[in-house]
């Protein structure tokens, strides 16, 4: 992307020098990669997010930094119908759009807004529907199409949304990215002007952020958003240094040339440690790695044998040797940072001699499967490779024989999806918006069989609790669904649950107040530096 | 040498026909397609998957795909980015200055110091020079790039001694209009105080990173030109003269020494290329070798099929300069036909 900056206009950061830095206050992230774009609905990678959604525009409502709970956005507050059917949002008043190189807002942010950025996503006649190539992944994969039937603008300052069939987790749903809130009056002005893929190129939000200049594979410029309804943000400008090498992330964090990088190498975590400049912050990660059973072929479809396999696998030798320490023992299908999480579901716990005696019981001897093991780096699993071989051998001390397989990671999603697979696949989740219907019905559910429910597990008991969640709005008794739902799983088995990925950020210490996002992303407003 | 040049020109194009086959078979022999790449562990349903997979054109007959790619090469488009959705070319261009930047520095680099290194171990064959040189050479031709860059960032670019940054291509502080895409150019049109000696700062671990191993294949076969030139009976002849030693080494020894020389140095293009992509990984320097890579790996069709073309249309315009220039060079070798 070339983009014409005059020097003079946005001519703020001029050269190095301390005092500027007194007046300005530049925070430098070294990001990972480039964004695909400014538009989040258009895309699903965390770092296009933390380029857009999460810097430059608001959603109705959000996660409060830092967690998984849910505060009021734009919505100031909404109701929900008693049959769960129909979800009224009052919108916030006040907020301010940003003004850009490009657009100057006419009116503050209103009804016509909302509506516009959902009706781009969910009706293929919206004329900005096809703009920028107009596949809307996340709004799909969270079956948004068939959940929603009518958006309505019922005023300036009030959304409905009526619903196909009752879903709880929508709430959580419209604080994802995809949910961010665009400017209709943008919208209709590049329209107008011929050049509607602008929208998604030179974003124009109510967030604490605005894009000032964007150089592909080089570097992210934000300057604050003077007007921003929840406060100006703390820093003045925020920059992103894009580095794809971890480990010259890390010289750069050292050397001072940045504040904030992701994705330590796990390498150079005992050096991040001792560095004193450095703070080295960790939280558990919102994903889970497991071991996925056929459950619908012998003797797989024996929950005993699932289970006696289970305790032949010892966890903690894959969490020091996979892990390298950055990760914590699987027990529930559920992160702990996810609510519900069930506390007091016993784990299948490491003991081979009972495995074997319990594999003798179920009259199974010379066992010969495979385990799947994925080509590629994941958050839940760093090296499946290993993790596989470790599996292997465990197996192979109760007289399993085990064979490691692999594909290529597109044939890899694909082939373990059938039925009629043979052998357990080593796969993982990282949760989307929180909700622990984000992981118990997509990964487990019924119809996600022969998809992403890679145990091919349809239990009834279970999936009638996650039904039920689905259609009660009261909290509570949501959490005691699920929590059922959690020890029904242990019992059945369908996975081994191996780990929760521990994330580490390794922050400089002249920053103030940044939190993980236990999402992956990375959030700076309410962000300072010393 | 018109004749020459049509006749060369002409022999490209079979050449590039081969490329577009290769570039398009390349991609689609991998494994895997975009849209089920795309979507990851979420998944798309088949129907989606299907719908996605005709909205980009590959439903169609393979052939057929071929032929319609052909037909837009031949009206220069690339196609869009799977990813970005922006023009190919488009995108190819923003990043390109920045690797022909850094290769033009590495491979200048690399004749700067090759070049006279070669001849003084040439000349001083069997001493101490020689030999530490040709062992330096082995270990430079030997080295990991990837390796080679975290040592010079690790050695020169943190505390203790700080003498370069780290990455990138000029002080994050700076911020101007960048017409050329040359960083040196445009940071001096830029008329701001510092920012060319930023960007030069910038430059120096990159080149040598990169330069490393197109500087030990020059400095050998420099030496190993000039070991047999010095042989010649015309450089005795040339001796016997009485002419200054240095007139027979640099200009009647050196001169027809070079012609290997030349298209050493003309082959390492393809290799700076290759090299560059770790380079510019590890350097966080915006250019083409991190964009292919990022592309293979998302199957992302049109930007590797552009790509591919381009960087194989680049390596080819400079074989053809490297033949031209051996006519200048020596005038022995004169191109008529």
């Amino acid at each position: 992307m070339h983009k014409k900056f005059s020097t003079t206009a946005l001519g703020l950061i001029m050269a190095m020098s301390v005092s500027l830095a007194a007046e300005a206050k530049t925070l430098v992230f070294c990001s990972e990669g480039s964004p695909e774009g400014f538009n989040p609905s258009l895309y699903t990678a965390g770092t296009t997010f933390d380029a857009s959604s999460r810097q430059v525009f608001n959603k109705l409502v959000e996660f409060t930094t830092g967690t998984t709970n849910i505060e009021p956005g734009l919505a100031e507050s909404w109701d929900v119908s008693e049959d769960g059917l129909e979800y009224t949002f009052h919108l916030r008043q006040g907020v301010k759009w940003q003004t850009t190189e490009g657009f100057t807002p006419s009116r503050e942010f209103n009804a016509d807004d909302v509506v516009y950025s959902f009706a781009r996503q969910w009706d293929k006649n919206h004329p900005y529907h096809g703009v920028s190539g107009g596949s809307y992944e996340y709004f799909n994969g969270m079956s948004m199409p068939d959940l929603i039937k009518d958006i309505v603008k019922v005023d300036d300052y009030t959304v409905k949304f009526v619903l196909n069939r009752p879903e709880a987790p929508m709430i959580a749903n419209l604080a994802m990215d995809f949910a961010s809130i665009l400017s209709a009056e943008y919208a209709d002005k590049m329209m107008e002007a011929g050049t509607p893929e602008k929208v998604d190129l030179e974003p124009v939000g109510t967030g604490p952020f605005q894009l000032v200049a964007y150089q592909k594979d080089a570097v992210i410029r934000f300057k604050a958003h003077p007007d921003y309804w929840r406060g100006k943000a703390a820093i003045d400008n925020l920059i992103f240094a894009i580095t794809p090498d971890a480990s010259v992330r890390y010289q750069k964090l050292k050397a001072g040339e940045c504040h904030v990088m992701p994705y330590p190498n796990p390498a150079d975590l005992d050096a991040m440690k001792a560095d004193a400049d450095i703070n080295l912050m960790q939280q558990e990660g919102l994903n889970v790695g497991y071991l996925a059973y056929n459950t619908q072929k012998a003797p797989f479809d024996n929950p005993a044998v699932r289970k006696a396999l289970n305790m032949a696998i010892n966890k903690e030798a894959i969490i020091d040797a996979v892990f390298q320490g950055a990760g914590k023992v699987a027990k529930n299908p559920i992160p702990p940072t996810i609510w519900s999480y069930n506390e007091t579901t016993v784990d299948d716990a490491y003991n081979p001699e009972a495995a074997k005696a319990l594999l003798a019981e179920a009259g199974v001897t010379d066992l010969k499967t495979s385990v799947w093991a994925m080509p590629v780096q994941r958050p839940y699993n760093p090296n499946a490779r290993r993790m596989a071989e470790l599996i292997q051998a465990d197996w192979k001390a109760v007289g399993v024989d085990a064979e490691i397989v692999s594909f290529e990671w597109g044939e890899y999603l694909e082939r373990s999806k059938d039925v009629n697979r043979d052998g357990a696949v080593l796969l993982g989740w990282t949760g989307d918006n929180g909700d622990p219907d984000n992981f118990l019905a997509v990964l487990l559910g019924c119809d996600a069989v022969g998809g992403a429910n890679r145990a091919q597990w349809c239990y009834q008991p279970f999936e009638d609790l996650i039904q039920e969640a689905k259609t009660v709005s009261d909290h509570d008794k949501r959490a005691e669904l699920y929590k059922k739902a959690q020890i029904v799983f242990k019992e059945q088995a369908p996975w081994a649950t191996i780990a929760h990925s521990v994330v580490f950020k390794p922050v400089r210490k002249e920053v103030k107040n940044f939190k993980i996002d236990p999402f992956g992303g990375h959030v700076f407003y309410g962000v300072d530096i010393e | 040498m018109f004749r020459f040049v049509i006749t060369r020109l002409s022999q490209l194009i079979p050449t590039f026909l081969g490329i577009t086959i290769l570039a398009f078979a390349f991609i689609r022999l991998l494994p895997g397609d975009p849209v089920t790449l795309l979507a990851g562990e979420r998944g798309v349903t088949p129907e989606r998957h299907a719908e996605l997979m005709s909205q980009f054109g590959f439903d169609k007959p393979i052939w057929q795909q071929y032929f319609l790619y052909v037909a837009d090469i031949l009206q220069g488009d690339l196609g869009n980015s799977l990813v970005t959705r922006r023009p190919v070319l488009q995108e190819f261009f923003t990043l390109f200055p920045a690797t022909l930047e850094l290769s033009f520095c590495a491979i200048v680099f690399a004749i700067v110091l090759g070049l006279p290194a070669g001849v003084i171990a040439a000349v001083k064959r069997g001493s101490w020079f020689d030999h530490s040189l040709m062992g330096v050479a082995l270990t430079g031709y030997s080295m990991p790039i990837f390796w080679w860059a975290l040592i010079l960032i690790i050695l020169f670019s943190t505390p203790p001694l700080s003498w370069t940054p780290v990455s990138g291509r000029i002080d994050i502080l700076y911020f101007f209009d960048q017409p050329t895409g040359f960083m040196l150019i445009d940071s001096l049109l830029s008329g701001e105080k510092g920012a060319f000696t930023s960007a030069l700062r910038h430059l120096i671990l990159p080149t040598i990173a990169l330069g490393t191993i197109p500087l030990a294949v020059i400095a050998r076969q420099t030496r190993s030109a000039m070991l047999e030139v010095l042989s010649e009976d015309y450089v005795r002849t040339a001796r016997a003269k009485g002419l200054a030693p240095w007139r027979v080494v640099g200009l009647h020894a050196l001169r027809n020494a070079l012609i290997p020389v030349i298209t050493v140095i003309g082959l390492s293009v393809g290799v700076l290329l290759a090299g560059a992509i770790l380079t510019e990984t590890i350097f966080a320097w915006p250019g083409i070798g991190k964009w292919m890579v990022d592309s293979i790996f998302r199957r992302d069709y049109p930007s590797v099929q552009g790509g591919l073309l381009l960087i194989a249309g680049i390596v080819m315009i400079v074989n053809l300069s490297v033949d031209l220039m051996y006519g200048l060079i020596n005038p022995r070798i004169r191109h008529r036909r």
